[in-house]
């Protein structure tokens, strides 16, 4: 049994415009210790994905699934007290401004004991040596002295660092990191990288990790999901999906990286990700996709097995008949249409 | 030929107050920056927050005034200029900043926004001004139809276009880019790159590239200036910083960029930047060095050419001989 049975997941909120889709079909199967990294563009509907899984999604959001299983448990189904008791348990989050998301009016050393207290039901003195602990496997230096330090005293690296402690305090079977180090700076991104690595590999404990950094995905992940506007692209294993790309979409990502480039013009993805509002009706790539056909943006593409992983797309890259198929659909014409429209 | 833009021994403090009684302390956000810039080229000034990069670009920018040192703008003393040359001075250097979601006043219309330095600098009649701005607009890819509309209106990637073309308005002969790609997205940061590239060929703009990407720095610049709590650690020609980095700061900094294609053997740093009121006494790097000695700890190295670079270590030869072999 999988630890974690995600399918056709969405979250929709309702707008003026009716009901606004963020996440669109999700498919997602996470095994015990394994690393899977989600990349997106912002509005990719990456973290509410997630949020959607641990609960977390607002009102008036609306989450559906066909299936939504943590270790065979249905997550839908869950009462708020058996909800409570998972998260922060079992699954745990760690949030992307690691300043923001921590109470500024409470000591660190109170807000981690306070999960042990829910969870573990242990008492003050355990807690706080508990405390110590998880702060030194963090590497934080000197933890006693920074129990009763608040938010504000600490740097972001090391606020993250409280916030990782406060994920792993109950030894949770999942963690989900949501661009835990973005709001960081390099070398301490690769600090905490190491660190969420070792934790994982320690622990048996699967790791998914939310990112918008290719670089972050390919040194660190297994397996890669590509999100764009709401829905799964690409799912591949990272070595793969870096060496061929199979979606347009990946593809044209990996060439814009300016690691990629080699002095000149990079390349570019014309347009820009379609809004809430104006989605188009076939593939949602269509529009910005070099090979897009008539059919592409009238016939929203499944996601559907292809190579090692999943993609949802009509003409794969590595698809022997692809040109032929893309004649046939009568690919050549819209490619002028659209570039008269850039 | 001359540099357009020549430094020297750059420095800018700060008194912080700490309290009543105590005495104020001392910040040196800039330590003794030397550089020259060419027109057509691009500086990459690279570190991680705090590391004095940001107070930089405010120097350069004329924004604010350095505490010693001199400035040499398209040779002018932009530190004490003469009184003739003050307003021209502010037109050769411009500034696109970080974050294209704060850097435009929400309530002008983009017409107005690209306007307003010449309102403030020419006597140019409406019509003409007008004209201009519809001409940058479109060397920066935006549409005549979009004049009249406000920032809400646009994506990340238009601001920032928006952004730079309000720094060109002026025709500036240096602009400042402050991490001017790292808020937008994937897709769109490539875009304003070859963008950033194009308006350079067309217009002989000299950039100083401010970033913490070396990924984004190497694809744009010619030269390097790696900075660490307000001193600069490695200068130098792009290729050979990146080909053999001679500082231990460079080379954490490369091992720690994701996806740069390193193998990771990972000298990730020990620890955090030291607090910047209380540097540390010999190398500034010296308290997060993997291979700091007690040389390293007393005193201070000097920045000093070595293999086509300035590199400020007491090992740098042993990096050097190292890597060679």
């Amino acid at each position: 049994m999988p630890l974690l049975e995600i399918e056709n997941l969405s979250v929709e909120f309702p707008s003026q415009n009716g009901m606004v889709r963020a996440v669109d079909g999700v498919n997602i199967t996470l095994e015990k210790g394994e690393v899977l990294g989600i990349v997106g563009e912002s509005g990719s509907g990456k973290s509410v994905g997630m949020l959607a899984l641990m609960g977390l999604v607002p009102y008036p959001g609306r989450v559906r699934a066909d299936k939504l299983l943590f270790e065979g448990r249905n997550l839908q189904t869950l009462s708020d007290r058996e909800r409570c008791a998972l998260t922060g348990k079992d699954v745990a989050m760690i949030f992307q401004e690691p300043t923001t998301s921590l109470n500024p009016s409470f000591t660190i050393g109170y807000q981690l004991a306070e999960t042990l207290h829910v969870h573990e039901g242990m008492d003050r003195k355990a807690a706080r040596r508990r405390v110590i602990e998880l702060l030194e496997q963090v590497g934080i230096p000197a933890p006693e002295s920074r129990l009763s330090a608040y938010p504000h005293q600490l740097s972001g690296g090391m606020n993250q660092r409280v916030m990782i402690a406060m994920a792993i305090a109950c030894n949770p079977k999942l963690l989900i990191a949501d661009e835990p180090t973005t709001a960081l700076d390099v070398t301490i991104q690769a600090q905490i990288l190491d660190l969420l690595l070792s934790l994982q590999r320690d622990r048996g404990m699967a790791l998914i990790l939310i990112t918008h950094n290719m670089g972050v995905v390919s040194d660190t992940t297994e397996r890669v999901a590509v999100m764009y506007a709401g829905q799964i692209m690409e799912q591949r294993p990272t070595q793969s999906l870096f060496a061929s790309p199979q979606h347009p979409y990946t593809a044209a990502l990996l060439a814009a990286r300016p690691e990629a480039g080699d002095g000149g013009r990079l390349a570019t993805i014309p347009g820009v990700v379609p809004g809430l509002h104006d989605r188009p009706p076939g593939c949602l790539f269509s529009p910005r996709c070099i090979h897009a056909t008539p059919l592409a943006e009238k016939v929203r593409p499944d996601l559907r097995p292809w190579m090692d992983g999943l993609i949802r797309c009509h003409y794969p890259l590595g698809d022997p008949t692809r040109d032929e198929r893309i004649a046939a659909d009568g690919g050549g014409a819209s490619i002028l249409k659209r570039e008269s429209v850039s | 030929m001359t540099a357009l833009v020549t430094a020297t021994d750059l420095r800018r403090g700060y008194e912080i107050k700490q309290g009543w009684f105590r005495p104020p302390a001392h910040l040196q956000a800039v330590g003794g920056v030397s550089f020259a810039l060419e027109a057509g080229k691009t500086l990459a000034v690279v570190g991680e927050s705090g590391c004095g990069k940001s107070t930089l670009a405010r120097l350069v920018t004329l924004i604010e005034k350095p505490s010693a040192g001199t400035l040499m703008l398209d040779g002018v003393d932009a530190v004490n200029p003469p009184a003739s040359a003050v307003k021209t001075l502010r037109r050769t250097v411009q500034i696109v900043f970080q974050n294209p979601y704060g850097s435009l006043n929400p309530r002008k219309r983009v017409g107005h926004i690209l306007e307003e330095p010449l309102i403030i600098n020419t006597r140019l009649s409406k019509q003409d001004r007008r004209a201009q701005a519809l001409d940058m607009m479109a060397k920066v890819g935006l549409r005549p139809e979009q004049y009249g509309r406000y920032p809400h209106m646009f994506s990340g990637g238009q601001r920032q276009r928006i952004a730079i073309a309000r720094a060109l308005m002026l025709r500036p002969k240096l602009l400042v880019a402050d991490e001017p790609v790292s808020a937008l997205d994937m897709s769109v940061q490539a875009q304003v790159l070859n963008l950033l590239v194009d308006l350079q060929r067309e217009l002989g703009l000299a950039y100083l590239f401010i970033s913490h990407d070396l990924a984004v720095v190497r694809h744009i610049a010619e030269d390097v200036m790696i900075m660490y709590l307000g001193i600069v650690v490695e200068h130098g020609p792009k290729e050979r910083i990146f080909a053999r980095s001679l500082h231990p700061y460079t080379q954490a900094l490369l091992d720690a960029t994701p996806g740069l294609g390193r193998k990771r053997q990972r000298i990730v740093p020990k620890g955090e930047l030291p607090s910047p009121l209380d540097p540390p006494k010999g190398c500034v790097f010296s308290t997060r060095c993997p291979y700091v000695t007690d040389l390293c700890r007393t005193q201070r190295p000097l920045l000093r050419p070595l293999d086509g670079r300035l590199v400020a270590c007491h090992y740098a030869e042993r990096f050097l001989e190292v890597q060679a072999a």
